[in-house]
């Protein structure tokens, strides 16, 4: 914010307000799932498929069933007597909750043992026994797409091969036409892997059905607790679930970033139990179920290619893509885009003509293609229109930067129409290149780097200049199974001039709790202190759609503000009551209304408060509250520009980060401390797949990273102290100019390490590397160019 | 399944338990003794969220048996706060922004506590080293590097 409109001890916009939901979890009376104990809970644990495709012949549940503390084994035969051993994915396809014929994965879930407590129910896991029939496993999603490929969803009786959509965008014909006749062309395969995004929590909940009620409540780690109501309600309304009788609470939520969207089977089955038994039943997953059954992310082999002019102006931009998708397409986007927003993959260039299309593909992997901390597939695009940014570069030798300069939409194109479709809201691109540049002192880094070739020592600079789309959306373009994409607040002022606001949304670590009270206190001039936030609980909070691909503040944030706005509305009536003037004779600043010209005729807020509930306007509803669901015009499309600098090890293939400038733009801010620290998280989700990140299959379906002892998150030792800053290009439609920040770097990090590497070896032909960049691949690159030490 | 009767001081305080010889301490602490402050993150040592002090030493209390605590004194994240002052490792995570979602939090105090009580004075890379047994998803370290640095320049 270029000023500030109120006090610190208000707390509004663009004060570093400290967190309000921080007193609890530095004293460790956080409210997770695994926290919450039910008076009678009984505990859950699931068996789960050894192999990745398999008949299954028999399920004997005798010796697991005389273990001490064990009280059922549910399996699919168990669900299907209820119609529920299959349901919906939140992109229409299906997916099993226990299996009765075939496993499809490894890991699956196979049966559930029901015990009195944890250790007794992991004991029963243990005596479930399961005799399968194994198959041939399909895990290479281009042999899948093979003719005469073995069919993997014969579940589906008309499905004859394994193709899922093919969904594409832009004008193929023109854009071939370009490619004809374009002077310079640039190809490249690049292949986005299978991650996962591992919350430090992971996944789980406490079902409790009450009889004598009819009502079911569930404690969930859930993003999306009110979309979940309503699925919960359409799955099992053939059981007697009603949707008024359905509780979802989302308590404290350790880390979601989209891996906490979906409905895993493992809550069914909970619910089931719990429904079926008449008491709650708790179900927390291990680390390795999180890593191995929960939804994946990426999992994209990208064909792009790029027509120039030889001075490197873009004229065009080819994408071929095929995502693989596990046993069932259990993504998490709005219902019209299969493959989310991966049409943002001209980035933030000028570019006139675009193609891209994108082939869904089964294979025998677990289901899913979520996000991972980014906003529907825009990584993918990011990664490749940047990496072909650079490969650009190289191939018509221009520095990247120059490159970016020459193909930057201009700041005066804004709202400006890309060739697939969006109108971008704003921004300026060049600007926050130049900064980045300035900070971390490109050109001398440029002159470091050749003196440092010249002794043969390996320095690369790699650049990112992203273009994000968030904040969905527009409910004429998105919705989840039908509901449409708004969020929601609503705001009520006690009589004391406190006030309680409660949103649609759930924040996973993001401090919603804090910055939804200062939006409040910007309108209201309430202080923020006096501004309790709520959110999560499905009897209590307005419908939403949740907290992901950062739409919270571009939602449920303008959704604030505008309820807080119709409050003002309100306050502005009874103080022309109370000041005996007419309402175009009051002067609002924040915090109070007074009398144009005589200032000292005023009504603070919290005397209209009380006003509005002992001394109102004759004809007027008491009380001074207000709701908003919001739909916003348009998507917001924060930006930035990254810049990296590597060192690499000749001897190991280390990569090492030296410095990493981080320049974003994410509109106007309402916390800076929270928008650092969103960066901060980002980039180092952004570095993880870059470098370190990886869950693949060997050829008979067996998860490789399946634990923390081979999927290597980021520790302290290998992050790097990251260096932000911020140029500020408000929304102009959003209500107070935010675009959303939670995932921005994640976003934006990968290409730029990655063209920092392929930097530091470009000048012995490297051209492209597939992330992760690992001290292996980097060291047979070494060893094949002759340069390893 | 034999009981084994055990006595743990847990942040000053002896409490009794009868437990299987398999009771993890995590779960001692957290379902016997119902203090959930501190987290599982990952039944394999590596994500730290369940870290405490045994006799003043962090462990991951996931790879710890509940009997071989019998005798022996735990910390955990309850015991940091002292007649209504919180720490200063407390404080500072909350002033340098050093947790997000919180769930971490409790673990990386204790091994931030452990550190302090060990050097006044930790340089940045002796505080990532010590920290780095610990996982942290969402601040990427640098505010927990200063959170540590903050409790540090308080406690001197």
């Amino acid at each position: 914010m270029a000023t500030l409109r109120t006090t610190p001890e208000v707390g509004g916009m663009g004060h570093s307000v400290k967190r309000k939901e921080d007193p609890r979890f530095i004293r460790g009376q956080g409210n997770y799932v695994d926290d919450v104990v039910l008076p009678g809970m009984l505990h859950m644990d699931i068996v789960r498929s050894p192999f990745a495709h398999a008949k299954i012949k028999k399920i004997d549940s005798t010796a697991a069933l005389k273990v001490p503390g064990v009280l059922a084994v549910i399996t699919g035969e168990t669900l299907e007597k209820y119609k529920l051993h299959w349901m919906p994915t939140l992109m229409s396809d299906t997916q099993m909750v226990l299996p009765t014929e075939k496993v499809m994965y490894q890991a699956q879930e196979v049966a559930a043992v029901i015990a009195t407590d944890r250790y007794a129910a992991a004991d029963g896991v243990a005596a479930v026994e399961v005799d399968y029939d194994p198959l041939p496993v399909l895990v290479d999603p281009w042999k899948a797409i093979e003719p005469g490929a073995q069919v993997l969803r014969t579940d589906k009786p008309d499905k004859k091969d394994n193709r899922i959509f093919h969904w594409e965008v832009g004008d193929r014909a023109a854009t071939d036409e370009v490619f004809a006749k374009a002077p310079v062309k640039v190809k490249q395969r690049i292949y986005i892997p299978r991650i996962h995004v591992a919350s430090i929590e992971t996944c789980g909940c406490v079902a409790s059905f009450d009889k004598a009620q009819g009502k079911l409540t569930v404690y969930m780690t859930t993003q999306a607790p009110h979309a979940i109501r309503t699925v919960f309600a359409l799955v099992a309304g053939h059981v007697g679930l009603s949707e008024e009788k359905i509780r979802i609470i989302s308590p404290d939520i350790g880390g979601g970033f989209g891996g906490k969207v979906p409905v895993y089977p493992g809550y069914v089955i909970a619910v089931a139990a719990s429904v079926v038994i008449g008491k709650p039943v708790k179900w927390v997953e291990d680390r390795m179920e999180n890593l191995q059954a929960d939804s994946f992310a990426r999992d994209y082999h990208i064909d792009a290619e790029l027509a120039a002019e030889k001075d490197g102006t873009i004229k065009a931009l080819r994408i071929k893509t095929l995502a693989d998708h596990g046993y069932a397409d259990a993504a998490a986007n709005p219902s019209k885009f299969p493959a989310g927003l991966f049409s943002i993959c001209t980035g933030s260039y000028d570019v006139k003509q675009a193609f891209a299309e994108v082939d869904g593909v089964y294979t025998n992997k677990p289901p899913g293609g979520i996000a991972y901390r980014c906003s529907f597939r825009v990584t993918e695009a990011v990664h490749a229109i940047e990496r072909m940014t650079d490969i650009l570069a190289q191939e018509v030798k221009i520095d990247p930067a120059e490159l970016r300069f020459k193909n930057f939409i201009p700041p005066e194109k804004f709202p400006y129409k890309s060739a697939t479709g969006w109108e971008y809201d704003s921004g300026n691109y060049a600007g926050a290149l130049k900064k980045a540049m300035d900070m971390i002192g490109y050109a001398d880094l440029r002159k470091e780097q050749a003196a440092k070739r010249a002794k043969g020592e390996l320095m690369g600079i790699g650049i990112s200049s992203f273009t994000e789309i968030v904040g969905a959306g527009p409910s004429k373009h998105f919705d989840i199974l039908g509901i449409k994409m708004f969020d929601s607040c609503e705001l009520r002022v006690h009589p004391t001039g406190k006030a309680l606001a409660r949103f649609g949304t759930k924040s996973q670590g993001q401090g919603h709790e804090t910055t939804y009270a200062q939006i409040v206190a910007e309108e209201l001039g309430i202080p923020a202190a006096h501004i309790q936030v709520e959110e999560g609980d499905t009897d209590t909070a307005p419908y939403g759609l949740g907290t992901y691909a950062s739409r919270s503040t571009p939602t449920a944030g303008a959704a604030g503000a505008i309820a807080a706005r119709k409050v003002r509305d309100k306050a502005r009536k009874i103080a022309a009551h109370l000041l005996e003037v007419n309402e175009d004779d009051l002067v609002w600043e924040p915090g109070k209304f007074s009398v144009k010209g005589a200032p000292q005729k005023a009504k603070t807020i919290q005397e209209i408060a009380l006003a509005a509930y002992t001394n109102h306007p004759q004809g007027m509803e008491a009380g001074l509250e207000a709701t908003s669901y919001y739909d916003p015009p348009n998507l917001t499309f924060p930006f930035g520009s990254y810049i990296c600098v590597v060192d690499l090890d000749r001897g190991t293939g280390e990569v090492k980060i030296r410095r990493f400038v981080a320049i974003d733009d994410c509109g106007n801010i309402i916390n800076p401390m929270i928008v650092q620290g969103q960066v901060h998280g980002g980039l180092t989700m952004g570095m993880a797949p870059a470098l370190l990140e990886e869950i693949s299959y060997d050829e008979n379906g067996n998860v490789q990273g399946g634990s923390f002892m081979d999927y290597l998150v980021p520790t302290a030792m290998e992050t790097p102290k990251w260096e932000t800053g911020h140029t500020v290009t408000p929304s102009p439609h959003h209500p107070f100019g935010a675009k959303g920040v939670g995932e921005s770097a994640t976003v934006g990090a990968p290409p730029a390490i990655a063209n920092a590497v392929v930097d530091a070896l470009a000048h012995l032909g490297v051209r492209h590397i597939d992330i992760p960049i690992t001290p292996e691949k980097v060291w047979r690159i070494l060893k094949e160019k002759g340069v390893a030490e | 399944m034999a009981k084994h009767a055990i006595t743990v001081t847990v942040n000053g305080a002896p409490r009794k338990a009868e437990v299987e010889s398999r009771l993890l301490l995590v779960h001692l602490l957290r379902e016997e003794f119902r203090m959930t402050g501190t987290h599982i993150g990952c039944d394999t040592t590596h994500c730290g969220a369940c870290t405490v002090l045994l006799d003043g030493v962090p462990v991951k209390s996931c790879t710890v048996l509940a009997v071989q605590a019998d005798g022996r004194s735990v910390m955990t994240v309850e015991g940091l706060e002292k007649d209504g002052a919180l720490h200063p490792i407390q404080d500072g995570f909350m002033q340098e922004h050093g947790l997000q979602c919180g769930f971490c939090t409790p673990g990386m105090m204790m091994t931030g506590y452990a550190l302090l009580e060990r050097t006044k004075s930790p340089k940045e890379d002796e505080i990532r080293s010590a920290i780095s047994g610990n996982l942290c998803r969402c601040t990427g370290y640098v505010n927990i590097v200063k959170a540590v640095e903050h409790a540090a320049a308080k406690l001197r």
